[in-house]
């Protein structure tokens, strides 16, 4: 069947007012409608949107959840986070496959299904999950594994499968501030009408908020300078890609906080003088999309979001979703901006900086679903309330994703200054050797440095908290995530596009059992390199799993090691193979053995 | 009084709004650099300009001059930054000089031979990319190509054509061009276009003249690529 | 004074480079007063002993040329990857992007001339790789002379600085990768 038939082109095309911007969200709804984005596709929207093919193929070729082959009417990736794979992802995903009677990256011969792997889907809690045409199942076991292949079997459509595989539960353990309390719907944007922008921009400096993405900003500076930065127009934008592994605290927000969220991005508009929001979820969050549209359409009818909000004269906001398609580096702010202008999601050069010239060059603020759940509260309780939270240097509190060796993974709310050493109490790890902070991009800490705290001025985090314990091997956590990086990198700068890529081939040497001292040096130069030349953060922090836990867990790599002098680059041995396929040769002079 | 910012200790006169390689430039001095050239918009990927700009890294081509501001470029340890970046250039593709007839003529090589790079250090990935010769006047040969995307701001803001662009992503970006059957031949690409000269390695090059210049004549044989800037680099009359 | 031992050898290589270290001619005279080569296709002899300096032309087809370069590895104190081909793959390394099954069909069974073609299966040749490699990805390799061939000059001049101790250094007209 022609991919027109089944998919409305001109319909997709149109709903998103024929701008080439959308071209993401376009090539999204063709991929669910067709499920894959055919070679014709990209003529034809070029066409339709009047842009040049190459620059459609692009942004198609860009993002992981696109393709052009079939992956068939039930696509399945499991997500592969070492979470996963520590609560034993890998023969799950076998168990399944053979169930099946399929091999992982093809697909089945009656083309019906496809299975492989994807980054992280931000359920680390609820480990090991999948993604089945872009919803996500979690807590993944053999029961579970054998409803999912019946169902396929009797080739049920989607809608029809059991919603309760689907639920998604909050795993909420420590409530706070955020979490804990009931919050009305326009209880803070009232109270920022009647205390005015100037003020409500007074009270979010008063708090000391910082941004919650990781990099800690101050919140207050960046929408006062793009308060004041000049534009045909201004935006906010809600970083809703929560792609670092090991992460999920803006997924609980999203599902049972959302009015929070929506309401610090009006509070937001109302400052800098904003009509339109964007929230950027992240494609592995579809489940999400329907319950967040409905809370959009009910803020409208309260008259939360639309013309004259709250009866204020002239004070218009209104709030957009779009999807992402797997992309992590998708959360670096420019790149979430370059992605929802239809592009490839790649970095741009800074200066200028989003707060001047972000969305479509205009001035734009770009803050994190929990900085903006934050600023709600500020707006209702004031500022003075959310600096006594917390460190002086950190206020307020934080959410914690909990996930990995411990009793009670899930989402964890706490005052910012809180030790390592009592989460990890709190959440029942009590063999705890290691904690992988703010995610693979983040900090690997010893259990000697338990006493360390979570705050922008020891350990800054994103959210991400995961556990290892005694048992697991350093070495695999770093290797996964130097996996990670290779498959995320955007590939346009040099040290980053390249250097990920050796850096996961040399783990994988190691982890072969081919490594010598001089692969160990070769990972720290190319560590050096990309810390001081990559184009931002992905790069910069690339190495940093491969080197913390090769300075804090030495012996997991010198037990690897086969020499300390030099080992080869590839498998001699293994490189004669097809030669002796060839000549049918299996003498002794057809191997290369070890020294 | 016209602006100043220092350059490893030489004082370097700049115009509002100059990034630190124009600046350096136009006064004569040579920052390494693959995917920078003045005609085009700064691009900031191959990263072979970083320099230390006050402490902190970052590239010449996009870094703005600034008064006062002190920015080191000659230093062994950024020298040697330059050198691994352009290995890595070098071991991702399949960059064969013996068999390239840009060879001697080829930036990505002088470059090398400014840094006295001896050798790609690094493993090669040894790609498979495709070679498109279906065009009649322009070779595509994508093994040499460092996604520099020069060609795609030549053929975009020059030429007002798009016929290039980078597909993919990660070490599997590659450079696409505007047609459906992905072939050269069927773009809108001319030998007379801006795009067909830019590229600074021998990706993209006119056929029928490869040989016109021999071996051990040509440009960089015997010019170090910082003494032979490319031609604009001066700062543009008012 | 005790002359240098050298070894050298030509693994996937042209033996271009080992011509351009002939064509050093008059200067030949002043090398082998400081110099003695072992093995080296200039000797004939076979395996090489334990030597100062190892020089190696050509990357790695084979499995022979692993066997080889492993014994200039462990007998020589300094071992030198010489010209395009035994640092970066060279020449041989443009086959690395055609399927090795594709190769032999086209040379045993397809190649003008043949009739009837087969495999050879002699155990007495060398079995080829996937790919080829330079030979800095088999054995640790101390020093580079690129060029294809490096020139009579930059040969002289990095050999007389090894032999004098120093670190070898070529002027920029010396150095190049074709």
């Amino acid at each position: 069947m022609p991919a027109q038939d089944v998919c409305d082109l001109p319909g997709i095309v149109a709903r998103w007012h024929r701008d080439p911007a959308n071209l993401v969200q376009i090539l999204r709804e063709v991929q669910e409608s067709c499920g894959t984005i055919p070679s014709d596709t990209l003529d034809q929207l070029a066409k339709l949107l009047d842009v040049p093919r190459v620059r459609i193929e692009s942004t198609a070729s860009f993002y992981a959840f696109f393709h052009a082959e079939s992956h068939g009417a039930y696509e399945i990736l499991f997500s592969d986070n070492i979470i996963d794979r520590m609560a034993g992802k890998e023969a799950l995903k076998q168990y399944f496959c053979e169930r099946l009677w399929l091999e992982p990256r093809k697909l089945s011969e009656d083309g019906l299904v496809y299975v492989d792997d994807t980054a992280d889907i931000g359920l680390a809690d609820q480990a090991p999950a999948m993604l089945v045409n872009g919803y996500a199942i979690p807590s993944l076991d053999k029961a579970r594994l054998d409803l999912v292949a019946e169902l396929i079997r009797a080739r049920k459509p989607l809608a029809e499968w059991p919603p309760m595989l689907f639920e998604v539960p909050d795993n909420l353990c420590k409530p706070g501030p955020l979490t804990g309390e009931a919050f009305v719907p326009g209880a803070a944007l009232k109270a920022a009408l009647a205390r005015g922008a100037e003020a409500t921009l007074a009270e979010i400096d008063a708090s000391n908020l910082r941004g919650r993405g990781g990099a800690g900003f101050k919140t207050a500076t960046k929408w006062a300078s793009c308060r004041k930065a000049e534009g045909e127009a201004h935006y906010v934008v809600c970083n809703a890609d929560e792609g670092e592994p090991g992460t999920f605290k803006d997924r609980v927000l999203l599902a049972s906080h959302a009015d929070l969220v929506f309401e610090g991005m009006t509070v937001c508009a109302r400052v800098i003088g904003a009509r339109l929001g964007l929230l950027y979820l992240r494609g592995e969050y579809r489940n999400l999309l329907e319950k967040l549209k409905s809370v959009l359409a009910r803020r409208r009818e309260a008259g939360l979001l639309g013309q004259n909000i709250l009866g204020e004269q002239g004070f218009d906001f209104d709030i957009e979703i779009h999807l992402g398609a797997g992309a992590y580096i998708c959360g670096e702010e420019s790149a979430l901006i370059e992605s929802l202008e239809g592009k490839p999601g790649k970095p741009r050069n800074r200066p200028p900086f989003p707060d001047r010239c972000g969305y479509r060059n205009q001035p734009t603020v770009v803050n994190n679903v929990e900085t903006f759940a934050c600023a709600a509260k500020i707006a209702e309780r004031g500022g003075a309330w959310f600096a006594a939270l917390g460190t002086p240097q950190s206020a307020g509190s934080k959410l914690i994703s909990i996930s990995g060796d411990c009793k009670r993974p899930g989402a964890y709310e706490y005052p910012f200054g809180v030790t390592v050493r009592q989460i990890l109490i709190d959440c029942g790890a009590e063999d705890a050797h290691a904690v992988q902070v703010s995610g693979p991009s983040g900090t690997c800490i010893s259990f000697r440095e338990f006493d360390r705290r979570i705050a922008f001025e020891d350990l800054a985090t994103a959210g991400a908290f995961m556990v290892f314990s005694r048992e697991r091997d350093m070495f695999e956590v770093a290797r996964n995530f130097t996996h990670f990086f290779a498959h995320e990198s955007c590939g346009f700068c040099t040290p980053c596009r390249v250097g990920t890529s050796l850096l996961r081939n040399i783990m994988d040497k190691l982890a072969a059992g081919k490594g010598s001292a001089y692969d160990m040096n070769e990972m720290k130069h190319i560590m050096h390199v990309l810390r001081g030349t990559a184009h931002c953060g992905l790069g910069h922090t690339a190495a940093n799993p491969v080197v913390q836990t090769m300075e804090k867990f030495p012996d997991a790599y010198e037990k690897r090691l086969k020499r300390l002098d030099f080992e080869p680059a590839f498998d001699l041995d293994g490189a004669l193979q097809t030669a002796r396929l060839i000549t049918g040769r299996d003498d002794e002079w057809a191997h290369l053995a070890d020294d | 009084m016209t602006k100043t910012f220092t350059l490893d200790g030489k004082v370097i006169p700049f115009e509002e709004g100059e990034t630190i390689m124009e600046a350096a430039a136009a006064a004569g001095v040579y920052i390494p650099h693959l995917c920078h050239h003045p005609e085009f918009k700064p691009h900031g990927s191959c990263k072979l300009c970083t320099v230390n700009i006050g402490g902190r890294l970052g590239a010449a081509c996009t870094n703005r001059a600034a008064e006062g501001m002190k920015v080191e470029s000659e230093t062994e340890a950024l020298n040697a930054d330059r050198r691994a970046l352009t290995q890595m250039l070098f071991v991702e593709g399949n960059h064969i000089c013996p068999s390239c007839e840009k060879s001697g003529n080829c930036q990505l090589q002088a470059v090398a031979y400014h840094l006295g790079m001896l050798t790609p250090h690094f493993t090669h990935f040894y790609p498979a990319r495709d070679v498109d010769a279906s065009h009649p006047d322009v070779l595509l040969e994508r093994n040499r190509c460092i996604l520099c995307e020069l060609c795609v701001r030549a053929s975009r803001d020059v030429d007002g054509k798009n016929v290039f662009g980078i597909g993919g992503r990660g070490i599997k970006a590659r450079l696409i061009v505007n047609s459906a059957s992905g072939r050269l031949a069927d773009t809108d690409m001319s030998v007379t276009d801006r795009a067909a000269e830019v590229c600074p390695t021998g990706a993209i090059i006119r056929k029928r003249h490869g040989f016109t210049v021999p071996i051990g004549q040509r440009l960089y044989d015997h010019h170090d690529i910082a003494e032979v800037p490319v031609a604009g680099m001066e700062r543009p009359k008012k | 004074m005790t002359k240098l031992k050298v070894a050298t050898c030509s693994l996937a290589g042209c033996f271009g480079c080992h011509m351009s270290l002939l064509d050093i001619d008059e200067k030949l005279f002043e090398l082998v007063k400081a110099v003695e080569f072992d093995r080296s296709p200039i000797t004939d002899i076979k395996h090489c002993g334990p030597c100062d300096i190892g020089i190696v032309e050509g990357g790695v087809c084979n499995a022979e040329n692993v066997h080889v370069l492993k014994e200039f590895r462990r007998n020589c104190r300094i071992l030198v990857a010489m010209g395009a081909c035994a640092i970066t793959g060279g020449i041989p390394a443009l086959r690395n992007n055609v399927d090795l099954w594709d190769c032999f069909q086209e040379v045993y069974h397809y190649g003008i001339g043949l009739e009837k073609g087969q495999i050879p299966n002699d155990p007495e040749l060398p079995l080829p790789f996937d790919r080829v490699h330079p030979i800095n990805e088999v054995v640790r390799i101390d020093y580079f002379l690129p060029g294809c061939p490096p020139p009579a000059d930059a040969i002289w001049k990095f050999l007389t600085d090894l032999a004098a101790g120093r670190e070898p250094k070529l002027d920029y007209d010396m150095l190049h990768y074709d």
